[in-house]
């Protein structure tokens, strides 16, 4: 029903991508992003384009799964290109009334297109080669600079592994409520929308009841095996850059100039 | 009133890295005024069939039947279906939402298209079979204790009215007593308004004692199927895939090794002790 959110989905395989430092991995997709935004030419999209898919034949992660988390967006996507195509000025190709298209307005609609579908496919790329814990492990080293300006850095990462660790039990939770009021006949498809919100009380009172039970229960094992924060706490596997992560951050570093360079020649 | 599975297949997450098949080719069928009980180990398939049985779940191939219908017609009421065919899921804290008891299984009736005052009497009856006290219709279902929010549960799913009632594993987490006392208001369900009875569960004992079929499933195929005495002579069987048959079985087959000529298909400890008695005073199993 609801199990088809690839956002934060991992999919396992055996592949170069996955066996990468997770903060390798962060930090590549950061590289990535800045760089969808730095290239600002069709040939710069190319070779953004050629770099990405370099990194989902390598990834070995079918390619329908990168495409699942764009639709999520879709809508987001439309809009933002309806309005560049009809609101930028600029040399008028076709015009009905007061909508006028621009020979601009396509171009920027068609970049913003590609950016955003870039990035979207950039981040699933890394969501689905790395697992949540990795990723919250990964983000907290490299957030651990900011503990000495007195940023919790420990326990946000934490509060973040938990309500990642938290999203599928919870969907699963959903799942079965609505299963379970389903055969008591509830209804949660049909009906105008003030209808439609009835009907979800039988699904959300039961939801929250067990999403607070079983934080409450986590909170007391956790207590009950002397968690008390960050301080002093070390690592069952520490993360440790390899030989990999190296060359994967000079590839990084020469894609990157690639697209400085680009920018700055006015490619 | 039946329910019929032909060729039944399940495959969750299809084309996935995550592709399990819960169910291989099943065929069962759930005639009018049966007791079943249905068991099988943790990942069996049983708790997928029996979502399949109200259309909860599509099979990805195959056919499921009722009355003869395919419940996968396009036109067909599912709705119709779930309210005839109930099903109690394990955990009575997925159902559980309204403020209080009686509101609570009303929820039901009401979705039926009943009224208000249809629905509490309704309710009321369901509430009275499986032996809630007035005292606590009023009472925040949150504020039950396990056994009784269980039967909250369960009068839920009977104030439908449902002529074919499923049962998740009913008595996981009670004590002794609660777990005797509703079996046997489940048998009396059984009994006295004709329901047939569907019973998924793991523990031998509890099935034994009241259904009148077993259906074993293991790894997603049906491995036994018939009566409690036919599928425990199987108990070595059974053993292999993890169930292994109430303990009276085991005992009445070591006394027949030791020579006592007892009848090893007992499968209640009255049955056993009947037997014991009709041996050790002289009588042998075959001059019964």
């Amino acid at each position: 029903m609801i199990r088809d959110i690839t956002l934060g989905q991992y999919y396992p395989a055996n592949s170069i991508l996955h066996r990468l430092d997770a903060r390798t991995k962060f930090i590549g997709t950061m590289v990535f992003v800045v760089s969808v935004f730095v290239f600002h030419s069709f040939f710069g999209y190319g070779v953004a384009t050629l770099f990405l898919a370099a990194m989902i034949v390598l990834s070995k992660v079918p390619v329908k799964f990168m495409f699942k988390g764009l639709r999520s967006i879709i809508f987001i996507l439309m809009i933002t290109v309806v309005f560049n195509i009809f609101l930028t000025p600029g040399e008028i190709l076709w015009h009905w009334g007061i909508l006028k298209v621009t020979r601009e307005g396509l171009v920027v609609a068609g970049k913003m297109a590609i950016r955003l579908t870039y990035l979207v496919i950039g981040s699933s790329l890394m969501t689905l080669t790395t697992t949540p814990n990795q990723l919250t492990d990964g983000l907290e080293s490299l957030m651990k600079p900011l503990s000495y300006l007195k940023v919790p850095v420990h326990e946000i990462a934490m509060m973040m592994s938990i309500a990642l660790r938290f999203i599928p039990i919870l969907l699963e939770e959903t799942d079965k409520i609505m299963k379970a009021q389903i055969a008591r006949g509830a209804d949660f498809e049909s009906g105008n929308i003030i209808q439609k919100a009835k009907a979800l009380v039988p699904l959300l009172v039961p939801l929250f009841v067990s999403a607070f039970r079983r934080a409450n229960d986590l909170a007391m094992a956790m207590e009950a095996r002397c968690y008390h924060g960050g301080g002093g706490r070390t690592q069952m596997k520490p993360l440790k850059y390899k030989g990999r992560d190296y060359l994967a951050f000079l590839i990084l570093a020469a894609y990157l100039a690639v697209g400085i360079v680009f920018r700055v020649v006015g490619l | 009133m039946s329910i019929e599975l032909k060729n039944v297949c399940y495959t969750y997450s299809p084309g996935t890295a995550y592709e399990m098949h819960a169910l291989k080719d099943v065929n069962l069928t759930i005639s009018d005024n049966q007791f079943i009980g249905i068991i099988g180990h943790t990942g069996s398939g049983k708790s997928t069939l029996i979502q399949l049985f109200n259309g909860l779940m599509k099979p990805t191939s195959g056919e499921v039947l009722y009355n003869g219908e395919n419940i996968w017609n396009e036109n067909y009421n599912l709705k119709k279906l779930r309210s005839e065919v109930g099903l109690v899921f394990q955990y009575p804290e997925h159902q559980l939402f309204e403020v209080d008891v009686l509101s609570d299984v009303c929820f039901g009736p009401k979705n039926q298209g009943l009224t208000k005052e249809e629905a509490q009497v309704q309710a009321k009856m369901a509430l009275g079979q499986v032996g809630i006290p007035e005292e606590l219709y009023q009472k925040s279902p949150f504020e039950l204790s396990g056994g009784q929010k269980k039967r909250v549960a369960i009068a839920g799913v009977l104030a439908m009215n449902p002529k074919i009632l499923i049962l998740d594993e009913p008595t996981a987490g009670l004590d002794p007593q609660g777990r005797d006392e509703i079996l046997n208001q489940i048998a009396e369900l059984h009994e006295k308004r004709g329901i047939t009875i569907v019973l998924v569960s793991h523990s031998m004992e509890d099935i034994a004692r009241y259904v009148g079929r077993i259906i074993v499933m293991n790894h997603g195929e049906v491995a036994f199927d018939d009566t409690p005495k036919k599928v425990f002579s199987h108990y070595k069987e059974l053993e292999k895939i993890g169930l292994g048959a109430p303990q009276i079985t085991y005992i009445m087959h070591e006394l027949k090794e030791r020579g006592l000529d007892v009848d090893t298909t007992a499968t209640t400890v009255e049955e056993a002790k009947e037997s014991i008695l009709h041996v050790l005073r002289g009588g042998g199993k075959d001059s019964r």
